[in-house]
């Protein structure tokens, strides 16, 4: 078992460096010659209360040494192996790819990079909740592909909601409704035993069929019914002075904020608490839970329930937190996005957070570029992020662990 | 949905379960959901009056006239095409979400090669189109198949993003000068020339009759997905892998191998769907042109209980909503979207028998009953 576990993962590492290796080439063969003069990267604005000097790398150069480096650490783990490590080259030799790639689109012009964090983090909201959604769901043993749909269903109460209430009655309808779904999720799954597979494809069918119903039926005749308010950003006072890291972080609306408040609350949850251990106990044998008197089906009632409370507060993002007006089927596949979110996360909540930030920075990233004008199709930029999840899934998945009962329906003895 | 499966593909005798399987409880789930959808309607303001209308309009537009069997047999063949797809792939385990990217390299690489072939006779140039749109399906569903085989990455992730790559894909390539119409700044492909045009069946009745020769192309990979499935070798380690992929691998039967098989041959189909609808009904490739038949078929083939023969009907079935919706959209000024929430709720009813046995509980035998209360 172990010969053929290193067997794997040895052609695992071979095809890593296989990557890496054809990274650089490409680099150095289409990026590299027209690498011409400096790239300047703008970090704050004159207005700024403590201004930063502008970025400034010579193109040429930079492109140059980051396809060497990828080619160096492409062949290492080609010959050599080292299984332990070819999680952090992909992760290192990826990121010198893509500022190489940053570094050669703004050659010769100005771009701003916080602005593009910033638009980063903003990008991953419904990504990073869409992800802890599935963690909570999940740890419980309940597949949860009906994201998109609580999203979906989130996006469209808050604008119904916000547009006849105002916007904090919007934001509390729409996490409502995420737990109304979260709950018939629950009940489909383990009261009725359906195919947990299924039950989430139904939500996305159902929620999609329902809200594109109504938006074209209603909203189309009673424009006021969809113009809600949209939350402003707020100024944390001092830290969203700092540079940089100021308007990244401390200058965000509430649903940024909320992100991380919910991933922080949700790990001291899982991890730290006895209901979170009960949850987790669910999640890797139900019926050893069930055995030391932990109510198995209640307790996935409960978490799954949440987790669609959480989708559909970061369902609200898309209408009360960005344009206030909802649109048939807006999500646009983020739901699912925020489903590989959690497996490149490990099931965990702060991972899940981090790699949605990594989905946000692909995401503004292909957006900015196609602003700087490169001679790639936008419609391959677009693709990025897709094409990102797909690496992400495929090189990360072998390693990553789901909770053991994922999945599987539990019946009681 | 395994119960039900192996209730179905084991049981020769077509009992009191069976009857229920496959009879009672598609029946309920119809008339639950047409009624569910009523009470929708009625929700958002629509008179009692032309909620009747729209049932009406939904039953004339699907059975009532030979244009409308014409239009419901259209609508129901890419649905029928890559919901067999689908089935194969949920019998071997697989949750293939990806047939609507399936069906648009299918549909494009139809056009490219019918475009290619159009100087040449129908009986090359036709045959050569639907093969490159089953061989385009299947090539990018096997992607999907060898990252599961490859590196374990689950196919329900990476179908949705191939599919949506493959939107992006289509509007790129649409763009090309070797595929776009000649004198056109939008996306939008050559025409299908006519030697690679699947022929329309009843223009000698009228010449409006859109029904055309996908029709045999259908039926003939019907019989073929239940050849394939209960017939054959392979289909027996498809079969075999979906129910216990252990014991399969056990039995000497490669896991990976299947899995990649069972996703390209799901991808044919699928592929073959893009192609009926470019080759068959539109002409071209636009953007879009998939048109959500790939989703609509992943509800079909559950409807259909993964069964060709089942997947066959069920995909009448949704082609008659399909064509019924049109009309209800112009009688009774009734939103086509309501067609999308009627179709969703049947699969939650055909998916969950035991939903169905709560809410109807006198169509079953009681022994049924015991398993409501667990």
């Amino acid at each position: 078992m172990t010969v053929l576990l290193d067997k794997a993962r040895q052609r695992q590492t071979r095809i890593t460096g296989g990557i890496l290796i054809a990274l650089g080439a490409l680099i150095a063969v289409f990026l590299a010659p027209d690498a011409n003069g400096v790239a300047t990267f703008r970090l704050s604005r004159p207005t700024d209360v403590w201004p930063v000097p502008n970025l400034v790398v010579p193109g040429g150069a930079f492109v140059y040494v980051a396809s060497a480096l990828l080619a160096f650490f492409g062949v290492r783990l080609f010959l050599r192996g080292g299984a332990r490590w070819s999680a952090r080259f992909l992760g290192i030799g990826l990121s010198i790819a893509v500022a190489a790639f940053l570094v050669w689109a703004t050659a010769g012009k100005s771009f701003s990079l916080t602005g593009m964090l910033q638009a980063s983090l903003v990008r991953a909201v419904p990504i990073a909740l869409g992800g802890l959604a599935g963690v909570l769901s999940e740890r419980v043993a309940v597949v949860n592909i009906g994201i998109e749909g609580m999203l979906l269903a989130g996006a469209f109460t808050g604008a119904l909601v916000g547009s006849l209430a105002g916007g904090l009655a919007g934001l509390a309808a729409a996490v409502a409704v995420g737990g109304v779904f979260g709950f018939v999720l629950a009940a489909l799954v383990v009261t009725y035993r359906m195919d947990q597979i299924i039950a989430g494809v139904f939500i996305n069918l159902f929620v999609l069929g329902l809200t594109s119903y109504i938006s074209s039926q209603v909203f189309q005749e009673y424009r006021a019914l969809n113009n809600a308010p949209v939350f402003r950003a707020v100024e944390i006072p001092v830290l969203s002075d700092l540079p940089v890291l100021g308007p990244v972080f401390f200058s965000q609306n509430i649903f940024v904020y909320g992100a991380f408040i919910l991933a922080g609350l949700a790990t001291y949850y899982l991890f730290h608490t006895r209901h979170g251990l009960r949850a987790r106990a669910v999640g890797e044998h139900p019926r050893a839970a069930d055995t030391l008197g932990i109510d198995v089906y209640r307790t996935r009632y409960v978490n799954v329930t949440i987790a669609g409370m959480v989708a559909g507060f970061g369902g609200a993002w898309f209408t009360l937190g960005s344009v206030g007006r909802f649109d048939e089927g807006m999500t646009g596949g983020r739901g699912f996005i925020g489903l590989a979110a959690m497996i490149f996360g490990r099931w965990h909540p702060v991972g899940a957070l981090m790699a949605a930030l990594i989905f946000g920075f692909a995401d503004s990233l292909q957006q900015k570029l196609a602003l700087l004008g490169t001679p790639i199709p936008s419609e391959f930029l677009a693709m990025a992020p897709y094409i990102a999840t797909i690496v992400v899934v495929a090189g990360v998945v072998g390693r990553a662990r789901a909770p053991a009962a994922d999945g599987k329906p539990y019946v009681k003895e | 949905m395994s119960d039900a499966m192996t209730d179905a593909t084991q049981g020769k005798v077509f009992g009191r379960t069976q009857l229920e399987d496959m009879v009672i409880v598609p029946l309920f789930a119809l008339v639950a959901a047409l009624v569910l959808g009523a009470l929708v309607m009625a929700a958002t303001g629509v008179s009692p009056a032309t909620i009747a209308q729209s049932y009406v309009a939904l039953l004339k537009g699907s059975v009532g006239s030979v244009n409308a069997i014409s239009e419901t047999l259209t609508a129901a063949l890419p649905l029928v095409l890559a919901g067999l797809g689908l089935a194969l792939g949920f019998r071997s385990g697989l949750f293939n979400i990806g047939a609507e990217g399936q069906i648009v390299v299918g549909g494009l690489a139809a056009v490219v090669a019918g475009v290619a072939l159009g100087d040449m006779s129908a009986f090359i140039a036709l045959p050569g189109a639907l093969l490159a749109g089953a061989a385009a399906g299947a090539f990018y569903a096997g992607i999907a198949g060898w990252l599961r085989a490859a590196t374990g990455a689950h196919e329900v992730i990476t179908t949705i993003m191939l599919n949506l790559i493959s939107f992006r894909l289509l509007d790129y390539l649409l763009r090309t000068p070797f595929i776009q119409k000649e004198g056109r700044a939008d996306p939008i492909s050559k025409s299908v020339p006519d030697a690679a045009e699947l022929p329309k069946l009843l223009t000698f009745l009228d010449a409006n009759l859109r029904l055309h020769a996908g029709l045999f192309l259908t039926l003939a990979m019907v019989a073929f997905a239940y050849w394939l499935l209960f017939r054959s070798k392979l289909g027996f380690e498809f079969r075999a892998s979906g129910e216990n992929a252990v014991a399969a691998r056990f039995a000497g039967m490669s896991a990976g191998w299947t899995i990649v098989l069972a996703m390209a041959v799901a991808g044919a189909l699928a592929g073959l769907a893009g192609a009926n609808q470019t080759l068959g009904i539109l002409g071209r490739a636009t953007p879009g042109f998939s048109a959500g038949i790939g989703f609509d078929a992943i509800a079909v083939a559950l409807l259909g209980r993964s069964h060709p023969v089942g997947v066959f009907f069920a995909g009448v079935l949704f082609g008659a909503l399909e064509a019924g919706g049109r009309q209800m959209q112009v009688d009774a000024g009734v939103s086509i979207d309501l067609i999308g929430i009627i179709q969703s709720l049947i699969i939650v009813f055909i998916a969950a028998p035991l939903l169905v046995k709560a809410i109807f509980p006198w169509g079953f035998r009681k022994a049924g009953k015991r398993e409501n209360k667990s």
